[in-house]
């Protein structure tokens, strides 16, 4: 036999069940981590979310944070945040920084004269400095687009939950559900311990993770559903856990492989989306964590009626058509 | 059994080819845009200089040329978020209808006695009348001023509605009328925004509407947001008004039916102006730059026929006095009549440049806004950071893409290697399949094909792990493979339906680069589960053909 990487062995009997309790409330004290530290230390909305101008400079010189502020202060243009970025695709005489600037007082974003003086202001302490971008969000769009992030991931959650309870059972998709919620809090809860910028990419973020998360939990549903009608009289913990270690190599593949080109997103896609890469991978792990730990132990707890007829026409119908094709 | 029919593989193979060709071109992007461009101008023009012609022969006419659109984020260029003001065009029309209005009134004068206008919030139109106990008779009146609207939902109501108390009649647009007028509204807005921004030449601009009272304007390449802006001219009104009197003091009272306006060229001079105008800029039908008898540029413009028609007889009947030609709130210039104006065409004079003029005249020949616009969201990305995305982007996804490949050939060793070849035509079909449709490629887009890099060969380990599985249970090589793709075939649906879900709500609610993300992760998931289930499943076939082998290792 050839060589052949295997993370996972041929046969685990890992009891995914033993410590359940542990992995449970480790989930939930995670959960409700995450929503006391976005409560306590609330969110670094994006301009998106909460109108302002976002401006990116550019300098060969280093840049002094302190220097730019004490510029820009005379302008009484509100709160202004000034952050230096790093990133190591940057050129050694490569210095950017990022301008945020409160939303001002009517419904329009900023205007062009406000612009001219900021740049104004700042090219007197540093006259190498360009303007790359701006960005700018009135209080009203953004306002909209709050109710349009929340609604799109609610939209997507009741879409996938309405799926999984047509093609499984009810009890599955309250499963999925717990393991959709877990995953997002869980990033929300990320995004607030680091204070990370949080605006309308990660929202994208979000709704992707949730597609991977579920895909995860159904693969794991899948096979479930198929041993059930195949081991009739193994308790259902059991069946469980061996679903789980019949998948577990697919898990530990395509969250490998997956986690791979995310990292290198991460690492070497540039300071623009790094929130965006770094919210997926981290919602990778925590839907392959979810999908093994969270998801069935909900429909373990649920319980399920073995005696219904549980195989599913639709798989039948596509697993017949795949087998026709060939003849 | 394991062998896949002629016309299948004919099928499989075709699509590939296909998706490889039209994702070609992008790989020669400078070249295939530069062809576009002239084969374009070319179609527009009809004429062709040496340096298009050298530019389309860069590239063979028979080859595809459909190239992916890059973004706003790649690309660099400018991103406006405007709000119309519909409701200045109720105000317009009422202000319209009032000298209707009160000649209606006043012949009847003797029955309802006095008619003027009452001050009224904008879009209203308020009379009052000498005799309030004729206010039925005053309000019927004002009633035969309405019109049936014309429109789908709001066929046989009346434009307006007049209702009365007291001595005041209130006129206002009807409900449906307002709805009518909006969507007349935000037309014009739209045609007259894509004429502007087409006149500067820029490429490939998006001008769309959106929502009730929005319009979306992306022009890649631009300079700035502010340059866009200025070039759309927020508020590019041109009215021809009868001059009352100059002062100097902006804070005089104008007295009723009039305004007072600043003076473009002199500081410090203020026309008194009346209110109504005589012409407006929606009558002119052309306009361009030229030179006064003194050899200054000046604008030259032509009325259409009411609008010419209302110019003569002013002019007929008002020589000597004064005259304001005013352009977004500033009057520039105000010459005498000298003589009646007849022809409909005349010239506006005053201290331009020549590139003023020929502005002027553009302006004025994309027609004047139908109400103003409020800016909502500005978004300037400079063209290097739009590279910079672009090289970072490349980067990582050939560096996730080795990767991700050493990892599945070491863990697949053959099979892993049929998985990479699918993952590559993955990922040249996306590139096509955008190519074809026009699709825009973002920089969370570039983020989503990374990402399908990722999850593509997903599919295939779904079915190499089944195959594995069921070789354990020592069926026959054929068996296993065959069983394998059979049995992985459900969980592959199921997973990659969800994942549909959400990128279809991503798609619907998102916008801009979100909505780019949304269309790569779509296309993406659609041409994965193509390479990796059909595509891997034609060269296994091929493969255990030629090979026969008795053992599989896997």
């Amino acid at each position: 036999m050839a060589f052949r990487l295997k993370l996972v062995p041929d046969h685990t009997t890992f009891d995914f069940f033993k410590h359940q309790w542990i992995t449970f409330g480790a989930s939930v004290a995670a959960v409700v981590a995450s929503v006391v530290l976005a409560l306590v230390m609330g969110l670094n909305f994006g301009i998106d979310f909460r109108g302002g101008t976002t401006i990116r400079t550019e300098s060969t010189q280093a840049i002094d944070v302190g220097l730019y502020r004490a510029a820009l202060a005379p302008l009484g243009l509100g709160d202004v945040a000034i952050t230096e970025v790093f990133d190591p695709n940057f050129r050694a005489d490569q210095h950017v920084a990022s301008i945020r600037i409160q939303a001002q007082a009517n419904g329009e974003a900023i205007s062009p004269e406000v612009v001219t003086q900021v740049e104004a202001a700042l090219q007197a302490v540093d006259p190498a400095v360009r303007f790359i971008s701006s960005e700018s969000v009135g209080p009203k769009v953004s306002g909209e687009l709050i109710w349009t992030a929340i609604w799109s991931v609610l939209t997507a959650t009741v879409a996938i939950v309405v799926y999984v309870w047509l093609r499984f059972e009810w009890q599955y998709s309250v499963g999925a559900l717990a393991a959709l919620v877990h995953d997002v809090v869980l990033t929300i809860g990320l995004f607030a311990l680091f204070q990370i910028k949080f605006d309308l990419t990660i929202i994208a973020a979000l709704l992707t993770i949730l597609g991977y998360s579920i895909n995860d939990t159904v693969v794991v549903f899948d096979r479930l559903r198929e041993n059930l009608i195949k081991y009739k009289t193994m308790p259902l913990k059991d069946v469980m856990n061996l679903s789980v270690n019949e998948t577990l190599s697919r898990t530990v593949m395509t969250s490998g492989t997956t986690l791979i080109a995310l990292m290198s997103l991460v690492i070497l896609g540039g300071d623009v989306i790094r929130g965006f890469t770094l919210a997926m991978a981290w919602g990778v792990i925590t839907g392959t964590y979810s999908s093994v730990f969270v998801a069935k132990n909900i429909v373990l707890f649920l319980g399920l009626d073995r005696n219904k007829k549980t195989e599913d026409p639709a798989a039948k119908f596509f697993t017949e058509k795949a087998a026709d094709a060939d003849h | 059994m394991l062998q896949i029919p002629l016309w299948k593989r004919v099928i499989i193979l075709g699509l590939c080819l296909i998706g490889l060709a039209l994702a070609a071109p992008n790989l020669f992007y400078g070249r295939v845009e530069a062809h576009n461009d002239a084969v374009a101008a070319q179609e527009k023009t009809g004429a062709m200089s040496a340096e298009q012609t050298a530019a389309r022969d860069l590239w063979p006419d028979w080859l595809p040329s459909g190239l992916v659109n890059l973004g706003l984020d790649l690309r660099g260029g400018a991103h406006l978020l405007a709000e119309v003001h519909v409701a200045d065009v109720y105000k317009a029309r009422m202000d319209s209808l009032w000298p209707e209005a009160r000649r209606a009134l006043a012949a009847e004068r003797a029955t309802i006695g006095a008619v003027r206008r009452a001050p009224s919030p904008p879009g209203e139109l308020r009379i009052q009348i000498g005799e309030p106990t004729q206010l039925a008779r005053a309000v019927e009146i004002a009633r035969a001023l309405a019109s049936p609207i014309v429109s789908l939902t709001g066929v046989g109501q009346s434009d307006l509605e007049v209702t009365g108390e007291g001595d005041t009649i209130t006129i206002r647009l009807s409900e449906a009328e307002q709805t009518a007028t909006d969507d007349r509204t935000m037309q014009q807005s739209l045609e007259i925004v894509r004429r502007r921004v087409d006149a500067a030449g820029t490429r490939e601009p998006t001008i769309v509407r959106q929502g009730a009272d929005r319009i979306l304007i992306e022009v890649p390449g631009i300079g700035s947001a502010a340059e866009l802006k200025e070039l759309i001219g927020t508020t590019a009104k041109l009215t021809f008004n009868p001059v009352v009197s100059t002062t100097s003091n902006p804070d005089q009272p104008a007295g009723a039916g009039n305004v007072i306006l600043p003076s473009a060229e002199r500081e410090g001079v203020y026309y008194v102006l009346e209110d109504v105008p005589v012409v407006t800029g929606d009558e002119l039908t052309d306009a361009r730059p030229e030179t006064d008898q003194n050899g200054y540029p000046a604008v030259g413009f032509r009325f259409n026929t009411t609008g010419a028609r209302a110019f003569g007889d002013y002019t007929a009947t008002h020589i000597g006095e004064p005259f304001a030609i005013v352009l977004d709130g500033k009057v520039i210039s105000a010459p005498t009549i000298q003589s009646h104006i007849g022809g409909g065409s005349g010239i506006i004079t005053g201290r331009f440049t020549v590139q003023e003029a020929s502005e002027l005249a553009l302006l004025l020949r994309a027609g004047a806004l139908p109400a103003g616009m409020t800016f909502l969201e500005e978004r300037t990305i400079g063209p290097e950071l739009g590279q910079d995305s672009i090289d970072a982007g490349r980067l990582a996804a050939g560096v996730g893409f080795v990767a991700v490949v050493a990892y599945m050939i070491a863990s697949y060793g053959l099979f892993g290697v049929f998985a990479s070849v699918a993952l590559t035509l993955n990922i040249a079909i996306i590139f096509g399949f955008m190519s074809m449709i026009g699709g825009t490629l973002t920089l969370p887009g570039i983020a989503g094909i990374v990402l399908t890099i990722g999850t593509a060969v997903d599919a295939n380990v779904l079915v190499f792990e089944r195959i594995r599985e069921e070789m354990r249970q020592s069926k026959g090589i054929a068996r296993a493979i065959e069983l394998g793709y059979e049995k992985a075939m459900s969980a592959i649906i199921d997973a990659n339906v969800t994942t549909f879900i959400t990128g279809v709500i991503l798609f619907v609610l998102g916008a801009g680069p979100v909505r780019g993300f949304a269309v790569t992760l779509l296309i993406g998931i659609v041409t994965s589960v193509f390479t990796a289930v059909w595509v891997t499943r034609l060269m296994v076939s091929i493969w255990f053909e030629r090979k026969r082998p008795k053992t599989l290792e896997l």
